[in-house]
């Protein structure tokens, strides 16, 4: 024994945990190199692989434009028309897998052991949780979605408040907004976070309990046994790589078309092709910095000013907003979503295929795509946590604070459309034409400060795809170092400027939305990924107990 | 003259350090010093241990190791890092603070031109610590 035996920076856990016993060493796959002054040090061949899928991938995109634009566009509607039942059925899989973590003793095991403490106040975590997991999306939908709902896509069945002239039918009214709020935060809710929740505690678990590296293929251990450390886990690894990649590029740049038309919209700065890629060029560089920064310096810190942001924007409108209008949609909101929460969710006998395939599939294939980057990264930053706590808080308290965006931005929007429906922007750019990515600023536009809140919001925008561009690449230098997370800097900066790269060309070239669609499809092989991963966690949590 | 003498150690890369290890403990006795040293692990599974307590284990072993060889004091100091890669530096920094160090000594890459980005983790904690530094070069063998 030396004489003195100490530590310091985050807490020592302690208390048993179940490490599973494996001949495997973490890094024992790893290509460790010097290239020029740079350290490399790179799992074979998850690196290589991912790497050079993705550039053949844009190659094809570009190429083959046409053909590719056609194949994916059409595997889209394809994939969430035919399989619209299997992904709904699937999500409410997953809400009550993880409302039964909840209730029932395997809650109480805790991530890391069973002293260990959290590594993160709830605040920091939060703000994490939320820039990683939605943050951008919210910006987009929050207004143009529960707008769309009330007035087109007719969840439920439930009549459009206007008819085919454009006019008000009164008595469609409250029934319409409330399944507005509703329909929306059906997709912004439980199952959404769920999803993330069953990918990020499937990875927690693995990673802090049994002592596997913190990568995707960790979690399939107990399918899969030693088979996880060869090809069957490289191909798992690099589907994940892949749709992070992809996802995040395509994500960055149709991002930056919506984020110039913002700025057209609000300052008249012309939406060109050289705006967008100078925003891309621009959010990359912020990113480089947070991830030369790290976790703690730079992606928690930007997580941490993106929220107080947008906290300080949802605080404007719903003061300066319709306020008792907001706030009693609020309530009637979250009671529409309890009371349709069985109807929204039931995969068979619907006749709403405009919002259940449209919408409800295309938007769990979509969080199902994503589940791989948002759950690694919530797993990074949840050791320390009970199962019990991690559940409740990644799962119920988003839900919340989705539920109250929605109802602050969509309830002000909706406000906005039957009060002046004649000149309201929000009509204009949702109901009249479709015009997206001016939902947010056609309702801000219609508020007092317009010009400050807007400007707040293309902030927004920009920061939280800064914030979703920094983790994504830790995720992806994670994975493709073969679970170290003290690889070299250079690796991570490599995948945060091959991101933008990505973004750039498909932006130059065109492709932007064939391989996004592709990215979606993706969706439908991991939806039973995640299905098996729940069955993995259960065997896991089990041997906890025992332990 | 030096009292405690700190040697941050990469248990992944011990050979890239036994000249710095070896200068330690010359020092250590000419001046009757205690030889502290420091790793640096992450919560998460690593190539070195699978959890902190088993790092805390191994570099307690690789301490007691060096103080049997060298015949000099020995004690050991764990950080635990979320990205050590990012926050090597400020951890080393209170790392000097924490067990005391005032003199540290550390193993050393040829200055390059990388380094004009990232500052090697010597020269910052030359200049963020009240401790001397040595910085020893790694044998042009290794």
């Amino acid at each position: 024994m030396a004489d003195e035996s100490t530590n310091t920076g985050i807490p020592l856990p302690e208390g048993s945990t179940d490490l599973i016993e494996t001949d495997y060493t973490i890094g024992q796959d790893n290509y460790e190199a010097n290239v020029g002054p740079f350290g490399l040090d790179i799992h074979n061949p998850v690196f290589a692989i991912s790497g050079l899928s993705v550039v053949a991938f844009v190659f094809y995109a570009l190429v083959f434009q046409e053909q590719a634009a056609a194949m994916f566009g059409a595997l889209r509607p394809w994939l969430t028309s035919t399989f619209d039942w299997f992904f709904i059925s699937a999500a409410n899989v997953f809400v009550l897998f993880c409302l039964m973590l909840i209730v029932t003793p395997l809650g109480t095991v805790r991530l890391g052991g069973a002293e260990a403490t959290p590594d993160y106040t709830y605040m920091g975590w939060f703000a994490m949780l939320f820039a990683a997991g939605m943050g951008i999306g919210l910006m987009f939908f929050g207004v143009l979605e529960p707008v769309y709902h009330m007035a087109i896509s007719e969840p439920l069945g439930v009549a459009s408040p206007f008819d085919a002239d454009g006019n008000v039918i009164a008595a469609n009214v409250d029934a319409a907004r409330e399944m507005g709020l509703a329909a929306t935060i059906y997709h912004w809710g439980l199952h959404p976070w769920a999803i993330y929740a069953v990918v990020a505690l499937a990875l927690a678990l693995f990673s802090y309990n049994k002592g596997l590296p913190l990568s995707i293929r960790s979690a399939f251990y107990p399918i899969f046994g030693e088979r996880v450390w060869g090809w069957t886990g490289h191909v798992i690894d690099t589907l994940a790589v892949f749709a992070t990649l992809f996802g995040l590029a395509t994500s960055l740049g149709l991002g930056a078309q919506q984020a110039a038309a913002g700025m057209e919209f609000v300052y008249g700065i012309e939406n060109t092709v050289n705006t967008q890629v100078i925003l891309i060029i621009g959010i990359t560089a912020v990113a480089l910095v947070s991830v030369m920064r790290g976790l703690d310096g730079g992606v928690k810190v930007l997580s941490e000013i993106n929220m107080m942001l947008a906290a300080l924007l949802l605080l404007f409108v719903l003061f300066v907003g319709p306020t008792l209008a907001i706030l009693s949609g609020f309530g009637s909101g979250l009671v529409a979503y309890i009371a349709d929460l069985a109807p929204l969710s039931n995969p068979v006998g619907r006749t709403d295929d405009s919002y259940r395939e449209g919408w409800t599939a295309f938007y769990w294939a979509w969080w199902i795509s994503w589940s791989p980057f948002v759950g690694m990264f919530i797993a990074r930053v949840s050791r320390g946590r009970t199962v019990r706590e991690f559940v409740v808080c990644v799962l119920l308290i988003p839900s919340l604070v989705c539920v109250l965006w929605m109802a602050v931005f969509g309830g002000t929007a909706i406000d906005q459309v039957f009060a002046s429906p004649d000149t309201s922007l929000v009509k204009a750019n949702v109901i009249d034409s479709y015009s997206p990515e001016l939902s947010l600023f056609g309702m801000l536009a219609d508020l007092p400060l317009a010009a400050i809140t807007s400007t707040l919001a293309i902030i927004l925008v920009v920061v939280f795809f800064v914030t979703s561009s920094d983790s994504g690449s830790l995720v992806i230098d994670t994975i493709t170092a073969g679970g170290k997370v003290d690889a070299p800097v250079p690796q991570r900066m490599f995948w945060c400027i091959f991101e933008g790269v990505v973004a750039i060309v498909l932006l130059l070239g065109g492709g932007l939305g064939a391989l996004q669609a592709m990215v979606i499809s993706t969706g439908l092989p991991f939806t039973l990924v995640l299905l098996l991963m729940c069955w993995a966690i259960f065997q896991g949590l089990r041997s906890e107990l025992r332990a | 003259m030096f009292h405690k003498i700190m040697v941050p150690i990469d248990l992944a890369h011990r050979d890239r350090m036994e000249t710095a290890i070896t200068v330690a403990a010359d020092i250590a006795k000419l001046y009757g010093a205690q030889v502290c040293y420091v790793g640096a692990t992450t919560p998460t599974p690593g190539a070195t241990a699978h959890t902190p307590q088993e790092y805390a284990a191994k570099l307690d072993a690789f301490a007691r190791q060096e103080g049997v060889a060298h015949g000099h004091d020995v004690a050991s100091h764990m950080v635990i890092s979320h990205d050590p890669t990012a926050d090597l530096d400020q951890d080393l920094v209170k790392a000097v603070d924490a067990v005391g160090a005032d003199l540290v000594v550390m193993a050393t890459h040829v200055p390059h031109i990388g380094d004009r980005l990232w500052p090697s983790n010597g020269g910052r904690l030359a200049t963020h610590t009240k401790a001397s530094v040595f910085l020893v070069r790694a044998d042009a063998s290794k």
